[in-house]
């Protein structure tokens, strides 16, 4: 399971980044890791990540 | 004490196969010749020694570098020990704490993902493909056949070639060779995902087994009639000193420097202090906009691709701010191949100031992942 993470630099929007819920890992969206790679078959079998908290909560 | 001054050293044809001590010195067999990281197991970041479980997972538990994967339903632990054959310090040691026999699909495995860009100049996957030669040193409380393979990365599809080589006295090192013949056939990625795979295979079901020395169109990790270590509890198999380098001729390891050793580990995986002032606490430059705040790193060695990041201890910091300390979550927040960003969860501070954190009694440590 991933969760999507807030940007928290001074504008809006989601990281590039997704968490991984099982050991807390950060993930970029670089192709070239294969966490990443990961997510991204993950995504591909139809499965949708948790939305990230609401700035602030 | 003779001197020999001479222009030019040839082979009897006035060619360039010229041998010392059984192998011709070339550009690849030198100094860099060697493919493999970590291959004395001197590098253990994650665990310093200490034992730990086979991966089930996908996830890296041992020595920098190497893999071990078991999906048999048995269990092993992987060790860096100080046991290891003359010239060499640390070994890999696997032992069995529970067996099973593996299943026709069930894998038991050490494995190398070795990086495309250290391995495109062996032309593998054209006409031009060199050959290599993987040694190693070798100790099992098991005598017998073992093996293992060397595979590509399987995009679009899987090459591999399968070896075996036999332990002939428990509990005693041996040095093993085993001459591949490049492949002609096939992918091999050159950039930097993984280029060479390499399996040591201690106990997988028949669909990973073949006929050992010959390239297969297919992904196999391990020759038939190899040992199951896994199936024997209690049982031990040790490996250091593993080299692989163009060739056909084993030649001596290739020693690195520990800081070089670690530097190139450091390409794949990095564990280290979050801070940057002491154990247990550090100024910190307060970076601040929608309610947190940034803790910079510079790596000290650019990765192979953007790394995961986990903050590995504590999860919440302290943070001195106008109330005094308070506990403040500490989070990954940019990621890139020489420089990541944790974000600190404070809001009652203005952009520009300076921070004082503490992990308390706890040093914080996080983790940066971009093995292969």
């Amino acid at each position: 399971m991933y969760k999507q993470i807030n940007n928290n630099l001074p504008f809006s929007g989601l990281a590039d980044m997704v968490q991984r819920l099982s050991d807390n890992a950060f993930i970029p969206f670089d192709p070239a890791n294969t966490d990443y790679q990961e997510y991204l078959a993950w995504l591909a079998e139809g499965n949708t990540p948790e939305p990230a908290d609401e700035v602030g909560a | 004490m003779s001197q020999l001054a001479v222009n030019s050293i040839t082979d009897g044809s006035g060619g360039a196969t010229a041998t010392i001590n059984g192998y011709t010195p070339t550009a690849s067999n030198m100094g860099g010749k060697n493919r493999i990281i970590n291959g004395d197991m001197r590098i253990d970041q994650r665990n310093a020694g200490a034992s730990s479980n086979f991966g089930t997972g996908g996830e890296f538990s041992t020595v920098d570098r190497w893999q071990t994967f078991e999906n048999t339903g048995g269990s092993a632990t992987n060790q860096q020990v100080v046991d290891a054959p003359a010239g060499f310090y640390n070994s890999l040691k696997v032992t069995v704490t529970s067996s099973a026999t593996p299943a026709s699909s069930e894998v038991t495995q050490l494995q190398q993902m070795i990086e495309g860009f250290n391995t495109a100049d062996l032309a593998w996957g054209t006409a031009s493909a060199k050959t290599v030669t993987l040694s190693f040193w070798v100790k099992s409380s098991i005598t017998g056949q073992f093996g293992g393979s060397i595979a590509s990365n399987g995009t679009p599809s899987y090459s591999s070639y399968p070896f075996s080589y036999t332990i002939s006295s428990a509990n005693t090192w041996e040095h093993k060779t085993i001459t591949i013949t490049g492949a002609t056939s096939g992918t091999w990625e050159a950039t930097n995902q993984t280029g060479i795979r390499l399996y040591f295979n201690l106990g997988s079901g028949s669909n990973h087994l073949t006929t050992p020395n010959t390239w297969y169109s297919a992904l196999y990790r391990g020759s038939t009639g190899d040992t199951s270590l896994i199936s024997t509890n209690g049982a031990t198999w040790q490996i250091t000193g593993v080299q692989l380098e163009a060739g056909s001729v084993a030649t001596p390891f290739e020693h690195r420097h520990y800081g070089q050793e670690l530097a190139l580990c450091q390409r794949y995986y990095q564990k280290r202090n979050l801070f940057n002032i002491g154990t247990t606490s550090a100024v910190w430059e307060g970076y601040f906009g929608g309610g947190a705040g940034m803790l910079t790193i510079d790596l000290p060695v650019t990765m192979r691709a953007a790394p995961t990041l986990t903050v590995l201890q504590p999860t919440q910091v302290q943070v001195y701010e106008t109330s005094g300390w308070t506990s403040r979550t500490i989070a990954a927040q940019y990621s890139s191949i020489d420089f990541v960003a944790f974000n600190i969860d404070s809001t009652s501070h203005n952009n520009g100031k300076l921070l004082t954190l503490s992990g308390g009694s706890t040093i914080p440590t996080g983790q940066m992942s971009s093995e292969l």
